[in-house]
């Protein structure tokens, strides 16, 4: 159906040009399945959609042979890549909400596809094929008015209108919850069982298991490895592949490191002792937490106790109210009702005031750590900050795995990965006794991830730092945790020490969420 | 909507007050004032007092004067001893015709400007022009059109206000700055609509560039555009004034001119409260625009 | 009339070339000079000479002569210090002003905010001119009234801005991070506030002064300015404007000078601009 030899694109930036796709083959037989799996950069997205024509602005685009359906398109003006697209092959891009027109009805992006290639069909029905309850009703709304899922839906409903034989999904489950991931990712195999042909781009390897006949990996704009999905997930041969299979987090991978990046033995930074008063082990303990806005209940009586040296996973789908959690627990937003006693003593109803002595002993990471830093300050001016004029930057950032070279970078010239390993030195500058994790490598590529989980696995071992670990990634969790609270609508539904939860799930919703997580089941055999 | 209606009577009332306040700052006599050049006995000054009511205490004034104005009533002017609304109300048309066709005429440039000159020669072009526009003072573009097109070509008269061929300069001169910075704004909102990626989708449908271009970018490019529709007005009731004094024509600019010029404060304060007026009317639809361009503000 | 009060900035312009923002600048840095030593760079401007009345531009007189015979090259320079110095002022004035009270706003509870935004807006209902005008006519016209109308007319634009960006610092992490670090609040607000919101004020301030150049000779042309025969430019522009068909140099010169240095301070701005840009984005 396709054949491409030799692929490569490229893109001016500045006055240099930077090579996306440096020399790709890829075949694609009708019927089949293929992926491309990647991390950011890898150059997957660029050289999908230029099987479309569409590698992006200023892009030039230079190959062996490029054949589609047996024809050479290489010779390809505008109006001949015009035809071919929507009619030959349907686009669907990550999170509807930006990928659909905002100011238009889904209706009206659905029929603007029948139109321009006068296919027949029309939009209800075409929402009722991507199973969109209330069809006509749907097809009146706009992409805000839809939840993620029903917007993924209409999204796919406008690739396949025009009823193209391929249809290309670029990281289609990317910006959705997990059980919402499940389904469309069901829906994406539906379209596969009635014929349609797929490529697959994601950088989850899981997600890709799940769908795949074919793989192929890509590395800096070359694939390093392909073959069919089973065996490749199960025996990778080359290196990174392997690498990357290995850096999944999930219940098989508790205690052991991810990443195969060693970190520098590091000297723990000697613990200070709990304050007095602090008797028991307790860090922080939660009763009773409620918060309202209005008449909207975000957080509904949430208990919540973590342990010196504790890691303890709170999960749930977007909405569920874990983030609140963290800032009512942080005391960034007073609780509408309920306590927080943070080690031993009262942390809620306090002035700020009197909390402020005591502040240090409590940080905080976020899943940005870009907006996380003043801009205008080197990463020297940062971690200074955090150690209050005591000496210490260098070992500090030695102990994350950085050397001294960053110490005069500004946040925005470091690599996702370096930042937040800033902002961990930071947050253990002060020798916290609890730090408060918002989803801190949700951001973040998958091998990236595994070296920040390794650090963070590292520094509870070593400094006896307690952590409060928010993330929507069950595997994640599962892999750091030693005890998790599974919340739905402001409220924990279960809770317990992780293997319990997870292997023996007593509330129906956990058991629904961790049926809907892809797995990659190759990998433990 | 009632909100924007709350707010947009306390920016009236505000914008009254403080042009109330600064009359009250203003230095000298008011009844030096109205009586001009007149003649100034005892009793001529009781009389006026009395009529002005410029016995009473300020704080009345100023209420009389909130009241009054409320109900359409902007006071005497003192030079023409006229109602105020009946001094601009006369003046009001030919502003508004002027107004309203520059305003209609630098919309369209501009909306052609930024939809056929994609290219990059193109572009090149409209954006120096762009900058020229808006950084010429706009007296200087009217001298300049009067100097080639009225005293060199003969093609149009160099002033007054009747007739057709009289309005042409005039219009033209007050559209090409409002061209030149909408033309701006409307080409930097499609740029930024077209790096979104619902134009990816849009394309990877066949959508040819034309239609991308106008059914897609463009409404999102109107968006910010249409802020701009107080400001718009800013620059044609301002740019009108001194528009009408270089080709000599008749209505409201002149009429604030010479009120300024002679201190006729009714006058210079009920301009003041007009053209607070219109703005808070023309963002209240500003607003409503928005609400019809732009779903997501829709409350559902 | 080009006075915006709310025109955001355009911020994806082309780059200016290199050329043309060191032509800029040389020109701007002329327009100092001459603003700061006019003896230096030309004769007197109140020199008239009745035998070379309105004479065309020539090697003696590089913009020709006006009505009364003075050197109009002689007054456009001396003309820089009126026009610049009610500009600067004038810029300085409302981007002073505008910082201040746009950071009390943005830092200060509900109803305070509420209310000094509304005074924003009724500011902003008044086109600049119109409001430039009102002040004149209470204070009469001359170098102070410009300078007080322009400053607080455009007041505003600059106070919008400082306003939205300080609710962007306040909810941006690095000031939740130093609430971890238990800094206080005025602490917080001098360390990590202030300098964040103050970055992109200069470079507004240097477009913005281009329109305060503007307004001013737009004002002075209507007769709201220095008084004749003080040099000022909107005012020779008036002067000139009786004598178009005989002799178009008295009044289209002066005018294209203006021109050339807004378009200078418009140009080296937006370079300013997306150097800025390019440091945060």
């Amino acid at each position: 159906m396709i054949s491409v030899r030799d692929l490569r694109v490229t893109f001016p930036v500045g006055r240099t040009v930077v090579e996306a796709v440096r020399g790709v083959d890829l075949d694609i037989a009708a019927g089949e399945c293929v992926a491309l799996v990647g991390e950011s950069g890898s150059g997957k997205s660029v050289t999908a959609r230029t099987l479309v024509g569409l590698a992006g602005r200023g892009a030039t685009v230079s190959t062996s042979r490029f054949e589609i359906d047996g024809k050479d398109v290489r010779g390809y003006g505008e109006r001949d890549w015009k035809r071919l697209r929507g009619s030959f092959a349907g686009l669907v891009l990550q999170d509807a909400l930006v990928s659909l027109d905002p100011l238009r009805t889904v209706g009206a992006e659905i029929g603007e596809v029948l139109r321009i290639h006068k296919a027949p069909g029309d939009v209800v029905s075409l929402l009722s094929a991507v199973h969109v309850p209330e069809p006509s009703r749907r097809a009146k709304q706009y992409p805000h008015q839809l939840s993620g899922g029903l917007r993924q839906r209409a999204l796919i409903a406008s690739a396949i209108a025009a009823g193209p034989p391929l249809l290309i999904a670029d990281e289609p489950t990317t910006a959705l919850d997990v059980t919402v991931q499940a389904q469309i990712l069901d829906l994406l195999a539906e379209r596969r069982a009635a014929g349609e042909t797929l490529l697959l781009i994601s950088h989850d390897l899981a997600v890709v298991s799940r769908l795949a006949d074919r793989v192929l990996v890509m590395k800096d704009g070359r694939v390093i490895e392909s073959g069919d999905t089973a065996s490749l997930l199960a025996a990778p041969a080359h290196p990174y592949t392997r690498e990357l299979v290995r850096a999944v987090p999930s219940a098989a991978s508790r205690g052991r490191r991810l990443s195969s990046t060693a970190v520098p033995d590091s000297v723990a930074l000697d613990a200070e002792g709990p304050p007095e008063g602090a008797a028991d082990s307790v860090v922080i303990r939660a009763e009773g937490l409620r918060k309202t806005y209005g008449r909207h209940t975000v957080v509904d009586g949430v208990d919540l106790v973590v342990r010196r040296g504790e890691i303890v996973g709170l999960v749930g789908e977007s909405g569920s109210g874990k983030t609140t959690v963290a800032q009512l627990v942080f005391g960034l937003v007073p609780p509408t009702s309920g306590t927080v006693a943070f080690e031993g003593a009262p942390w809620t109803g306090l002035k700020e005031r009197r909390r402020r002595p005591r502040r240090r002993r409590l940080q905080f990471i976020s899943q940005d750590p870009l907006s996380a830093f003043d801009p205008r300050w080197t990463v020297r001016r940062i971690v200074g900050e955090a150690l209050a004029g005591k000496s210490g930057a260098v070992p500090l950032l030695e102990r994350v795995g950085l050397s001294a070279d960053v110490l005069d970078r500004y946040p925005r010239q470091l690599s996702g990965g370096q930042r937040q390993r800033v902002a961990i030195a930071r947050a253990l500058a002060p020798r916290p006794s609890l730090i408060i994790c918002d989803e801190p490598v949700s951001a973040l590529d998958v091998s990236v991830q595994a070296q920040v989980l390794d650090l963070l696995a590292d520094i509870r071992a070593t400094d006896g730092t307690a952590l409060l670990f928010i993330s929507h990634d069950l595997g994640v969790v599962h892999h750091l945790a030693d005890r998790v609270l599974v919340m739905r609508d402001g409220s924990v539904v279960e809770s317990g020490p992780i293997d319990d939860v997870f292997h023996h799930p007593q509330h129906e919703y956990t058991r629904a969420l961790l049926d809907a997580v892809p797995t990659l089941e190759v990998s433990q055999r | 909507m009632l909100r924007r209606l709350a707010t947009g009577l306390v920016v009236l009332w505000a914008a009254a007050t403080a042009a109330y306040l600064a009359l009250l700052a203003a230095p000298g006599d008011t009844v030096d004032a109205i009586i001009g050049d007149g003649a100034d006995t005892p009793l001529i000054r009781a009389q006026i007092i009395q009529e002005w009511h410029l016995d009473r205490p300020a704080v009345v004034q100023y209420l009389d004067f909130l009241w009054r104005a409320l109900h359409g009533d902007l006071g005497r002017s003192y030079l023409l001893q006229r109602p105020v609304a009946e001094v601009i109300g006369g003046q009001l048309a030919p502003t508004l015709t002027l107004a309203s066709s520059a305003g209609v005429l630098g919309v369209v440039l501009a909306l052609v400007l930024a939809i056929t000159t994609r290219r990059p020669w193109a572009r090149r072009v409209s954006s120096t022009l762009e900058l020229v526009l808006v950084s010429t003072p706009p007296f200087l573009i009217g001298i300049i059109l009067l100097s080639v097109f009225s005293f060199r070509l003969g093609l149009f008269p160099v002033s007054g206000g009747q007739g057709f061929a009289s309005l042409v300069l005039p219009a033209v001169t007050l559209a090409l700055p409002v061209a030149g910075v909408l033309t701006q704004v409307l080409r930097d909102g499609v740029d930024r609509a077209l790096d979104e990626p619902f134009v990816v989708t849009a394309r990877a449908r066949g959508l040819g560039e034309r239609a991308v271009l106008v059914r897609h970018a463009l409404r999102h490019a109107l968006l910010p555009a249409v802020t701009l529709i107080g400001w718009l007005f800013g620059i044609l009731l301002g740019g009108a004034v001194i528009i009408e004094t270089v080709f000599g024509r008749p209505g409201l600019g002149q009429v604030t001119l010479n009120a300024v010029t002679s201190e006729d404060m009714p006058v210079v304060l009920a301009v003041v409260v007009f053209s607070a007026f219109v703005y808070v009317v023309l963002n209240t639809l500003a607003d409503l625009a928005y609400l019809i361009i732009d779903p997501r503000l829709r409350r559902s | 009339m080009t006075i915006a009060l709310d025109r955001p900035l355009p911020v994806r312009i082309r780059r200016p070339r290199g050329v043309g923002v060191a032509l800029a600048g040389a020109f701007l840095a002329f327009a100092v000079a001459a603003a700061a030593l006019p003896g230096l760079f030309a004769g007197d401007p109140l020199a008239a000479d009745p035998r070379h009345v309105l004479e065309a531009p020539s090697a003696a007189h590089w913009f020709g002569t006006d009505q009364l015979g003075r050197d109009v090259f002689d007054r456009v320079v001396h003309g820089a210090r009126h026009s610049l110095t009610i500009g600067i002022a004038a810029t300085l004035v409302a981007a002073g002003l505008g910082v201040l009270l746009g950071l009390l706003a943005g830092l200060s509870h509900k109803y305070a905010d509420e209310a000094l935004s509304r005074g924003f807006d009724a500011l902003a209902a008044f086109p600049l001119l119109l409001l430039a005008l009102l002040f004149v006519a209470v204070a009469g016209p001359g170098t102070m009234g410009l300078i007080v109308a322009i400053g607080i007319a455009t007041l505003p634009h600059y106070a919008r801005v400082v306003r939205s960006q300080t609710f962007v610092v306040r909810q941006a992490g690095y000031v939740t991070q130093a609430v971890a670090f238990g800094d206080s609040r005025p602490r917080l607000v001098l360390r990590h506030v202030l300098p964040n919101v103050i970055g992109p004020i200069p470079v507004l301030a240097v477009i913005g002064l281009g329109e305060a150049i503007l307004a001013a000779a737009g004002l002075s042309f209507l007769g709201m300015g220095p008084q004749p025969p003080s040099p000022e430019w909107g005012a020779m522009l008036s002067e000139g404007r009786g004598y178009l068909s005989i002799a178009w140099w008295t009044s289209i010169l002066p005018g294209v000078v203006v021109t050339l240095v807004v378009i200078s301070l418009t140009v080296v701005g937006r370079r300013l601009h997306r150097r800025f840009e390019g440091r945060t984005a």
